[in-house]
């Protein structure tokens, strides 16, 4: 007898949801193994997950402060995955996002002081729109007049942001009256991106806004235009997108203008809502967690909403049994780990399935 | 020897073999027999099913309904590798060779012989005895990337003897052969059969199939339409059971008047993917309501002077004019709004989005313009209403306008192609190998699209290797060699033995003289 993959004829997104949903059963029963193995319940634990992450409003806008920069550089990264534009530099653009936001918010205010307080978050969100969009376009137009793997480029310019924000918060715009601390001044308050709902949602700022609007239009403009229509040949097959006259290069360039565009915005809802401060701890790797986002979600744009809110419960719900169970850290990082290892490995039968096949049999 | 045939057992036997995909039924109550020592070809249009019945042979697909009995014992062949076992091996339409391996490596691959240790020396000593027996030479230390497509269906049918197959599957094998090639196949087979194995041999052309097999069976829909010797059967009665019609083998080409000048090249230089000097100082002109044929053997700078027109390839030097409009170096989207439509060599490559719908790909020239789009918007219904309007006039087979394409047949996408280009405002059309791989039907339908075009006033640029066809279409024919035009002359003047030795690179006095005459005509 032996076991063999099959690749399936045809893709069922009914079959997909259900392979996921076995998948996360299957996540949780091993987890219930390791946990009963070393002595916890695990059903108290996955309680304390659900209702840390989900239990009431404060874990709610927990969560959900979690959620907004997972989705908006699972966003920035699907768009640029449509176009097969590998695009692993999400994180360095979510930083230049933050440079700019920052440079605005900090030396923009005591240089024109005649400019009406309300218009600077406008101001500090084009500007990082427009950051990240330029740091997005350096491997873009590499790739497209030059053909420089995109990868290798958009890897190296994260650690050089990421560096480059460093330098900053330790070096020249390090808070005076900060006691020696790394960070920047506080951004002044007027630059603070507003709550949605302070009352009902605490803390949860209107990045996750932009991001609900980010997610419509992306859908829209995928599925219902033609540069979404032109961006799918591109993606499925660049020389026949080449010859029904559509531009690689250009569309190279404005894809990546997207993409940096959203990441660069992810920064900046993370610190003119947040931190309002230039400061260590700001670069928590949300530009490549967004991969897994837009992978899981299969470039999806509401899918990518549903799988960053997701991440976010197991996120937020890990944090919490550390305090309420007094469990060590690397539990919830187990946990992770056995979801994704499932989830992803599950994919696999979404594509291939399995059969059985007895060796030699014969039917004479 | 039919006789003989008849009173050894089987070596296949299929019976009521069916199989259903989403939308089709691809096989309906197929019986086939195979016996040993025999050249078995299978015919039929493209979608007929002969892909699918053999697949079900070679354990890739398995039957909905129906037995298979080997050497009279029923057997289950749920897997390539079951399928192997028994003794059978399959070519497939598209090969699947490793191509930075070595031709020892690929056939060695997969192969599971018990030992651990790989002794490639050995292999390569094996391939060599195989290849000087069955007439199949090729290096095998050389990387697959390294050979021509013929000398890699040689590996991929070295693979299945090294395996010692009973029974081997070649689907549709000379589609990519040059005629040299393809007689040198049918060496190979006969070697084979000799030796009692049998060939089944999946083909449209219907001289090979008079020449090389012993019988035929002929699929139509799905269904056995006809199993016949071949000795008792014509080209014209095997036509008409694909197709269920009388199939004309010559066109009537109609008087038309040719008019104003569409397209012209001036000295054109170029240089192919690989750097290399592709077109060497070509100039042609092309008028309305014409056919100029381009006759040559593949490689010879076709592919290059398609894709310079269509702004696909930049040109070194020269100049291309579409109407008014000089393309010269412009990007494609400028040949297309000047009125060029391609219908590319390489259709799944270029000519097609095989995950996309049948609706997606038959938009790709027209979805820039209303009624299919308003401004950046797309219009779903005016989409689908446009995909089925051209499904029903080129009579494309897909259960909707939603199924991808990469699941048509051959014919099919052809048509999917055909459709769109045609359908595109258009004054010039370029058509490489439009009936390559065509089932006999399908190609007489594009050759009627082509004179129908010429009927309707374009200008129309053939590329093909069959000089048949050039000869039946075309108003002038010039014939290619090495990125060079040796002549250009009327077709009605053309005859074959000229046209062969001009294809092998000898430029012939006269003709040279009638290309000064048709350019000053111009
Ligand atoms: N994997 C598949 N999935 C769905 N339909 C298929 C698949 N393979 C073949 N078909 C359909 O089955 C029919 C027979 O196809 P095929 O066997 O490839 O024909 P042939 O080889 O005779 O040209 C066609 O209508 C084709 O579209
Ligand atoms: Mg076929």
């Amino acid at each position: 007898m032996r076991l063999i993959l099959e690749k399936r004829l045809d893709i069922d997104p009914r079959r997909t949801l259900a392979i996921r949903a076995l998948a996360l059963v299957l996540a949780l029963v091993a987890g219930a193994i390791l946990l009963l193995s070393v002595g916890v319940n695990p059903f108290a634990t996955y309680w304390a997950m659900l209702v840390g992450a989900l239990g009431d409003k404060s874990a709610l806008g927990q969560t959900l402060l979690k959620a907004i920069p997972l989705m908006l550089t699972g966003l920035a990264v699907s768009v640029a995955f449509r176009m097969r534009f590998w695009n692993i530099g999400a994180e360095g653009q979510f930083a230049m996002g933050v440079f700019a936001t920052s440079l605005v918010a900090l030396f923009g205010p005591p240089a024109l002081p005649w400019l009406p307080q309300a218009l600077w978050l406008p101001l500090m969100m084009m500007a990082s729109i427009v950051a990240g969009a330029l740091w997005g376009l350096i491997p873009a137009a590499l790739k497209a007049y030059r053909d420089v793997n995109e990868i290798i480029i958009t890897l190296m310019l994260n650690y050089i942001a990421i560096g480059w924000l460093e330098y900053l918060f330790y070096g020249p715009w390090k808070n005076p009256e900060g006691f020696g601390f790394p960070g920047s001044a506080p951004f002044p308050p007027y630059t603070w991106l507003p709550m949605v709902a302070p009352d009902q949602l605490p803390r949860v700022h209107w990045g996750l806004i932009f991001a609900l609007l980010a997610t419509l239009i992306l859908w829209f403009v995928m599925s219902r235009t033609r540069w979404g229509y032109e961006i799918r040949l591109l993606g499925e097959n660049p020389n026949a997108a080449r010859y029904a006259g559509i531009s690689i290069v250009r569309n190279t360039l404005l894809i990546m203008v997207v993409s940096g565009g959203l990441a660069g915005l992810a920064g900046m809802v993370e610190i003119a809502g947040i931190a309002h401060r230039l400061q260590q701890g700001i670069m928590l790797g949300y530009g490549f967690t967004g991969i897994i986002v837009a992978w899981l979600a299969r470039l999806n744009p509401w899918g990518v909403i549903g799988v960053a809110f997701a991440l976010a419960v197991l996120l937020v719900g890990g944090n919490q049994i550390q305090i309420s169970m007094g469990l060590p850290a690397a539990v919830a990082l187990v946990l992770q780990g056995l979801l994704f290892f499932f989830v992803l490995g599950g994919d696999v039968f979404t594509q291939y399935r399995l059969r059985v096949v007895e060796e030699g049999k014969e039917l004479a | 020897m039919e006789h003989q045939l008849r009173r050894e057992t089987p070596l296949v036997e299929m019976q009521g073999v069916s199989k259903r995909f989403p939308g089709v039924l691809a096989n309906q109550n197929v019986d086939l027999v195979l016996f040993p020592g025999e050249i078995h070809a299978l015919l039929g249009e493209n979608g007929a099913g002969k892909s699918t019945l053999m697949n079900i042979l070679a354990g890739l697909y398995h039957p909905d309904e129906g037995t298979i009995r080997w050497r009279g014992k029923g057997v289950e062949l749920d897997s390539p590798r079951a399928a192997f076992e028994v003794g059978i091996g399959m070519v497939h339409q598209h090969f699947m060779l490793v191509q930075p391996l070595t031709v020892a490596e690929n056939v060695t691959l997969g192969l599971n012989d018990g030992r651990m240790i790989l002794d490639l020396e050995a292999v390569a000593e094996r391939i060599q005895l195989l290849g000087r027996r069955y007439k199949l030479r090729v290096d095998p230390n050389r990387p697959v990337w390294q050979l021509s497509v013929g000398e890699q269906q040689r590996v991929e049918i070295l693979k299945l003897l090294y395996r010692d197959v009973e029974l081997l599957i070649l689907d549709e094998p000379t589609a990519v052969l040059t005629p040299q090639e393809a007689e040198e196949l049918g060496e190979t087979l006969r070697q084979m059969t000799a030796e009692g194995k049998a060939v089944v041999l999946i083909t449209h052309k219907l001289d090979e199939v008079m020449r090389f097999s012993d019988r035929v069976t002929v699929l139509r829909d799905g269904r056995v339409a006809s199993v016949v010797e071949t000795s008792q059967t014509t080209k014209a009665e095997l036509a008409h059971e694909m197709v269920g019609r009388e199939v004309l083998f010559r066109l009537e080409r109609e008087e038309v008047q040719t008019g104003s000048l569409i397209l012209s090249l001036r000295n054109v230089h170029a240089l192919n993917k690989k750097g290399l000097p592709a077109l060497q100082g070509v100039s042609l002109d092309i008028r309305r309501g014409e056919i100029l044929g381009i006759a040559g053997v593949a490689g010879n700078g076709q592919q290059s002077l398609a894709e310079v027109i269509t702004g696909l390839r930049t040109v070194s030097e020269g100049q291309i004019w579409v109407g008014a409009t000089e393309v010269t170096n412009q990007p494609p989207l400028t040949a297309i709004e000047a009125g060029v439509s391609y219908i590319p060599a390489d259709r799944m490559g270029t000519g097609a989005v095989g995950t996309l719908s049948v609706a997606d790909n038959l938009m790709m020239k027209s979805y820039r313009r209303p009624p299919l789009s308003n401004g950046q918007l797309l219009s779903f219904d005016a989409i689908r209403g446009y995909a089925r309007y051209l499904m029903e006039s080129f009579r494309i087979a897909a259960p909707s306008p939603e199924t991808p394409v990469r699941l048509l047949s051959g014919g099919n996408l052809q048509k999917v192609i055909l459709a769109r280009e045609l359908d595109a405002e258009h004054s010039l059309l370029i058509a490489a190998y439009p009936s390559r791989g065509l089932d006999v039907g399908a190609t007489e339908m594009v050759r009627r699209h082509l004179l129908a075009q010429r009927r309707a006033g374009k200008a129309i640029l053939l590329i093909s290797e069959e000089l048949d066809e050039l000869l039946t279409l075309s108003d002038r024919i010039a014939v290619l060699y090495e990125g060079r035009i040796m002549g250009i002359f009327p077709a009605a003047e053309a005859n074959i033995e000229t046209l062969g030795l001009m294809m092998a690179g000898e430029a012939i006095g006269n003709q040279i003289d009638s290309l000064v005459k048709s350019n000053q005509q111009n």
